[in-house]
């Protein structure tokens, strides 16, 4: 039986007397992608760094395809991007990647193919030959993305790929990740942004203060977490006279003017609505909205993501 | 607000240790060594003038020079080993920068008040990549005939006195009158010769011992000083671009680009080995260049010196290199390096004679000296350029060099091991 991609054992690291990775142990399946979320601190980096054999753990093992991470056999099957812009400023596009494929142990023609292939993937081919410091931050990127891939690894760490990118080179990076994904390629994917987690990740691992607290689907997240239950928004008309009474009667809050109630049932907003009409307040909107990850986190955490 | 600028800057510059040591501890560290350098530690530290002394005549006259030599406290003198043929082979090698040799027949008459024709002058073989040692021995030597030759001094005023006064009868008084007269004119004529520029043999017959000078090792040389200033500046220069090159570990380290590597096929020892070689193939290009410069424009004799130059280089490249990835690797930050390798580069290119040439220096200082790279292939090159010396002469400035290079950079090696693993 193959082995699989990733096997992380009761993983502990500390720095001095901060824990930073406190007892995770993940598997990770061929060809998926999974989700690290949480916020700054909370030990996503210091995990990718475990894996790619650039700490050395207090206690507890990492696996990849079933050799010990930092084994000359775990760093053949790996690629880390990390969060870091990790080029060469004054090399150009393509000497960059070919610095780091021959790092690699690429040569000949291997290496020239690679690094046609790591042009194109990540949109590069027309600027090849300039350097570095004459690219746009998300050129920059999708570079450092691409040294990390030269190889053409089966596992791939990606650690908060679009931090400090705008929306649009942030969508051409999903795109890459994406087109990893088709090829089969095995993601781990770390980032502060749940709805990059949601958009690209079949699971997805909370993390906070070096555990995981949750892991699963986004769907079996919010499960776990909420049941079947719906958020509902309703918006009224003017000020409301004892709104935050009346919410409360009802098991829902009042801020700045919106009421937040949460409901088995989509069908439960009628007596929502009845019931407000009944008490002379008039409702001028309402939405059903499924908690999302952010909701998950504030569920398990009490703070935000962001925070 | 110009108060709060001033806090500002100053808090600034107390939290950055790199901006504070340029700041106060390089121009103290600096002016303490060139006040040293300059003697500014009192009279003892004042430098002496090693000269080899050998006595051909071995006369008492001589042997009285000889010992008067010995006391004088501003010259170093060793006499028993040598001939006038080793003491001259040992000048050309380095071993002092001047040989006084006393020849045979100066016993007889040593002194002359003018220009006496029929003394055995004494030869003064010096190397002139020191220009100051031999006019020292030379002037010292005057003045030790004088305090050590008092008798010789007194049988020649006699003589003298014979000669020109020739008793106190009119006639004599006339006589005397007369001879005096030629004396001055003489006296006259040699100031006015004076004026001339000296010859190229320093010949110094008009003093009371009559001196023979030759430079017996730039005699032929066409840039005499060339090949130090390449040495001493390139070596300066070259260990701050070794520095430099080698700096570039911790670029990397901070963009993360180490960790990129060493995640990849490449060892931390196979990284080092990598810059090294980078860093010496750098250094060597740079002296090379600076080398044919001086040859294509200062008529260094480059291409007639090629075996040794090649050698010397490999070295000096090796160990400035292996100096620069010690620094990169002890240092927590460029800015830490860069503070740190300004000081330590311009303190050792000014007490290993990059700045200031070390014949000059203090003995103690000349001794510290030799713990820089800066002394070594400065040597080494001056071995090559201006004495001529075959390769294997170079033995001790090519183990130092690269024996230094090796234990500098497995020390650099073990401080990496703080990149390998957090």
């Amino acid at each position: 039986m193959a082995a699989i991609p990733l096997r992380i054992d009761s993983v502990v690291k500390r720095f001095g007397e901060v824990t930073a990775v406190a007892g995770i142990s993940l598997d990770v399946q061929d060809r998926t992608c999974l989700g690290l979320l949480g916020p700054n601190g909370a030990g996503k980096s210091t995990l990718i760094r475990s894996i790619a054999g650039r700490i050395r753990l207090d206690s507890g093992g990492i696996q990849v395809f079933g050799q010990p991470a930092n084994s000359a056999a775990a760093r053949a099957e790996l690629g880390w991007a990390p969060q870091e812009l990790a080029l060469y400023p004054l090399l150009t596009c393509r000497e960059n990647l070919e610095a780091f494929g021959q790092y690699q142990g690429l040569r000949g023609q291997a290496l020239r193919t690679a690094i046609q292939w790591c042009l194109e993937w990540a949109a590069l081919t027309d600027r090849a030959d300039a350097t570095v410091k004459s690219l746009s931050g998300g050129m920059r990127r999708r570079l450092n993305m691409a040294a990390g891939l030269i190889h053409r690894p089966r596992l791939v760490l990606l650690d908060e790929p679009t931090a400090g990118v705008d929306p649009q080179a942030r969508n051409r990076i999903f795109e890459m990740v994406e087109a990893l994904r088709t090829e089969g390629t095995t993601v781990i994917y770390t980032t502060h942004y749940m709805e990059e987690a949601e958009r690209l990740c079949d699971r997805i691992a909370i993390v906070d203060h070096g555990r995981v607290i949750a892991l699963g689907s986004k769907d079996e997240l919010v499960a776990q977490s909420f049941g079947g239950r719906s958020d509902v928004l309703m918006h009224f008309a003017g000020t409301v006279q004892n709104g935050a009474e009346w919410a409360a009667s009802r098991g829902g809050t009042v801020e700045q003017g919106v009421g937040h109630f949460s409901v088995d049932r989509p069908t439960d907003i009628a007596g929502l609505l009845d019931a407000a009409a009944r008490d002379g307040l008039q409702v001028i909107d309402v939405t059903l909205r499924r908690p999302n990850l952010e909701s998950v986190f504030l569920q398990l955490t009490g703070r935000d993501l962001r925070q | 607000m110009i108060a709060v600028i001033v806090r500002t800057g100053f808090r600034a510059l107390r939290r950055d240790r790199g901006a504070f040591l340029l700041a106060f501890i390089l121009p103290i560290a600096l002016f303490s060594i060139f006040a040293v350098v300059m003697g500014g530690m009192g009279s003892g530290g004042t430098a002496r003038v090693s000269v080899l002394v050998v006595d051909e005549d071995g006369t008492a006259v001589s042997a009285r020079l000889v010992r008067g030599l010995r006391r004088e406290p501003s010259l170093a003198v060793s006499a028993s080993p040598y001939t006038a043929a080793t003491a001259e082979a040992a000048v050309k090698q380095g071993v002092a920068p001047a040989a006084l040799i006393i020849p045979k027949g100066f016993g007889a008459n040593p002194i002359a008040f003018g220009q006496g024709t029929d003394r055995q002058p004494i030869r003064i073989l010096h190397d002139s990549s020191d220009p100051v040692a031999a006019q020292v021995v030379a002037g010292l030597l005057q003045k030790v005939v004088m305090t050590s030759l008092p008798d010789s001094m007194a049988g020649e005023g006699m003589k003298y006195f014979d000669q020109f006064s020739g008793g106190l009868t009119p006639r004599q008084r006339q006589d005397m009158e007369s001879n005096l007269s030629k004396l001055r004119g003489l006296i006259e004529k040699r100031d006015r010769e004076s004026n001339a520029p000296a010859a190229d043999n320093g010949n110094n017959a008009g003093g009371l011992v009559a001196v023979d000078m030759r430079d017996v090792v730039g005699e032929n040389k066409r840039s005499p000083m060339i090949a130090f200033s390449a040495a001493g500046i390139g070596v300066m220069f070259l260990l701050f671009t070794a520095s430099t090159s080698a700096g570039s570990l911790l670029n990397e380290a901070e963009c993360g680009a180490l960790d990129r590597i060493l995640s990849a096929r490449v060892s931390m020892t196979t990284l080092l080995v990598g810059k090294m070689t980078y860093c010496t193939m750098l250094a060597f290009l740079q002296l090379t260049l600076m080398f044919l410069w001086g040859a294509a424009v200062f008529h260094l004799e480059l291409f007639t010196h090629l075996p040794g130059f090649v050698v010397m280089t490999v070295a000096t490249s090796f160990a400035v290199a292996s100096f620069g990835m010690l620094l990169a690797t002890v240092s927590g930050t460029r800015a830490q390096q860069a503070a740190l390798s300004t000081l330590l580069i311009l303190t050792m290119s000014a007490i290993g004679g990059s700045m200031f040439p070390r014949f000059a220096m203090p003995d103690a200082m000349k001794t510290v000296g030799l713990f820089t790279f800066n002394a070594w292939a400065i040597d080494g090159y001056t071995k090559v350029f201006w004495r001529d010396e075959p390769v294997s002469h170079l033995a001790p400035q090519l183990a130092v060099l690269i024996g230094a290079g090796m234990v500098l950079f497995l020390i650099a090696r073990r401080f990496a091991r703080k990149w390998e693993y957090q």
